[in-house]
């Protein structure tokens, strides 16, 4: 692409263009806080007190402090269980989703392979059409996946869309640097994973990290095929913290029901976290990496 | 872009026989393989299982085996009231969604592209992109924290204005809005991304030349930078309008509850309710099937409106 700085405009600007910045700036500060406050109101509630959580609700700052849904949620062995199926599922997911995706996506870049067309073909008519719910329900029970981990990893072994953002990055390399790799005696998957792979580390991140983000954050799977409770995944633990009658989830429902919201937004904030740390890692290369898969190709 | 770079991967392309050509490229087609069998089996197969809706369907037999029975399911599904409303339901949610959720990261976008670059402009991406990685369970949570009738921020603002408390959540006629509002939340920031990336691909040249022609801001962002976006903005449409019958299943299936079936209730949260607990699969799959072909039309639709307009399209 070109320079990165698109447009500078001079700094003196009529009154009415300094203005415009100003209403521009406050109302773009105005929609930042408004997609973040719902997460810092969570974190409030979470630290507060139960006591005055109920008595005037908990905005901005906590009245009273009180870590006690934290310390539940700590105690609680089935968060960690959940949370063990959960990091199975996004590590192991994650590479299959990444193997697959990445050599598939660099023989689709290969524009004059024969039957090129065909295979992009079979790969972009699954997002138009797809044969539903209900088939997809049968194919994973035939293969016994049900109430499997791998039920939460085959059947979304590739995203097409992270195949094209791929595709489109690796077509857009220099084809000079791997045919020297191949005269120097280098097969294709050398090429692949010495050379090109390196080079793609902004696309590569990028789909690394939809990927992960999916896995951690499917639900859709889990109510699909994943029974019981030993290997529910976070979301499902936490679907069941948040909106299952409290009485109902274990034999201590009373302490549950007295720990009440705190103790559920703790729940909430244990499952954001990993995601929360991850982010500022990959938030540099997002654009770069998009980038490649806004360009249709 | 770049097209000029296309690449040889053979030298003996039109000469020579299939069979040696595969086996030089051997690496590159068993590189292939497990896509392929992944798109086979978990997604060309249950194209082919959809066909249960035509079908008697026998888990005991299985797909090939169990006895066709032509159009009956989708005769009585036709019959069905519950049929009409999820659909009606479903494009209902959507076309809000559309009319209200498409335009706003444009204009987002067309926003943050006033900005210089900095850390302001960082802060602001940082905040709004956040929402999308969260899943809907987590959504879930923060929706009944802030719109809570007691204690939730929202109505103790309404309550501080002097109106009753909304139930957001539980009220028939606010639920959609609901749902409209906090997917517009959680991926507005995140859409913005294409447009910004589109916009980073506009030659400074064209800004130049329109300064030098007097032409002020306003005059730029109407006749510079909204034409060099326009084929994102189809592009994103197009998929937009192919993705109708996506009405959310995660976001609704998490809030919803009987109070709100008359509005909330959608194609997929039926499918799943019909098939995986009632059991009665093939009418089911009768009704994803039609969501999958309503789902093809309509993007076809799209697309050849899309290039009647003289514009690209997907495909």
């Amino acid at each position: 692409m070109r320079t990165k700085t698109v447009k500078s405009h001079p700094v003196k600007h009529s009154a009415g263009s300094r203005i415009f910045d100003v209403i521009n700036i406050t109302l773009l500060i105005l929609l930042a806080l408004v997609a973040f406050y719902p997460f810092w109101d969570c974190l409030v509630v979470s630290v507060s007190s139960l006591k005055s959580y109920l008595s005037t609700g908990v905005h901005l700052w906590p009245s009273e402090w009180s870590f006690e849904g934290y310390s539940y949620m700590i105690k609680n062995i089935d968060l960690w269980i959940s949370y063990a199926n959960s990091l199975f599922i996004t590590v192991v997911g994650t590479l299959v989703n990444m193997l697959i995706t990445i050599m598939a996506a660099y023989v689709l870049s290969k524009k004059d392979l024969k039957g090129h067309r065909v295979l992009m073909f079979l790969a972009v008519f699954t997002m138009m059409f797809s044969g539903g719910i209900i088939p997809t329900y049968i194919v994973v029970k035939d293969l016994h996946l049900m109430n499997s981990l791998w039920s939460m990893i085959l059947p979304s072994a590739v995203n097409t869309y992270n195949l094209i953002v791929l595709r489109n990055f690796f077509a857009d390399l220099p084809a000079e640097l791997e045919e020297a790799a191949l005269l120097d005696g280098c097969t294709d998957v050398g090429v692949l994973f010495r050379i090109m792979l390196p080079i793609s580390k902004p696309a590569v991140t990028t789909v690394t990290l939809f990927y992960a983000v999916d896995h951690w954050n499917d639900f859709f799977s889990a109510i699909m095929y994943i029974n019981s409770r030993a290997k529910w995944p976070l979301q499902l633990f936490l679907r069941s913290m948040l909106f299952e009658n409290d009485a109902a989830y274990s034999g201590s429902g009373e302490s549950l029901f007295l720990l009440g919201q705190p103790m559920k937004m703790a729940a909430v904030m244990m499952a954001i976290i990993p995601i929360m740390c991850a982010y500022p890692f990959f938030q540099k290369y997002f654009s770069k990496g998009i980038t490649s898969g806004a360009v249709k190709g | 872009m770049k097209a000029n770079q296309k690449r040889k991967v053979s030298a003996e392309k039109k000469k020579g026989t299939l069979l040696p050509y595969l086996w030089k490229h051997k690496y590159l087609y068993l590189m292939l393989v497990p896509a392929l069998v992944y798109y086979i089996i978990f997604c060309y197969i249950p194209m082919y299982g959809a066909s249960i809706a035509f079908k008697d369907f026998n888990p005991m037999l299985g797909i090939m085996k169990s006895p066709w029975v032509g159009f009956d399911t989708f005769k009585e599904l036709f019959g069905l009231k519950k049929f009409y409303s999820v659909f009606w339901n479903t494009l209902r949610i959507s076309l809000i969604r559309l009319v209200f959720g498409f335009p706003f990261p444009i204009i987002v976008a067309l926003m943050l592209n006033e900005l210089r670059e900095g850390r302001l402009k960082k802060g602001i991406q940082t905040a709004i992109y956040v929402p999308n990685f969260i899943s809907w369970v987590v959504v879930g949570g923060i929706l009944t924290n802030i719109l809570s009738m007691d204690s939730g921020i929202v109505n103790a603002v309404i309550k501080a204005l002097g109106f009753a408390p909304i139930g957001f959540l539980t009220d028939e006629k606010y639920f959609v809005s609901t749902m409209v509002v906090s997917m517009i939340w959680k991926t507005f920031g995140w859409n913005t991304i294409i447009y910004l990336a589109a916009m980073t691909g506009i030659d400074p040249q064209l800004y130049e030349a329109a300064t030098v022609d007097g032409a002020n801001r306003w005059h730029k962002l109407i006749h510079v930078t909204m034409p060099c976006i326009r084929s994102t903005i189809v592009i994103v449409l197009i998929t937009r309008i192919g993705g109708l019958m996506q009405a959310g299943f995660e976001q609704i299936f998490v809030l919803y509850h009987p109070g709100v079936y008359k509005t909330a209730d959608i194609i997929d949260t039926y499918v799943y309710r019909v098939g995986l607990q009632e059991g009665k699969f093939e009418m089911a799959a009768a009704v994803g099937l039609f969501k999958s072909i309503v789902n093809f039309i309509l993007l076809v639709i799209a697309n050849k409106a899309a290039r009647m307009a003289g514009e690209e399209g997907i495909y």
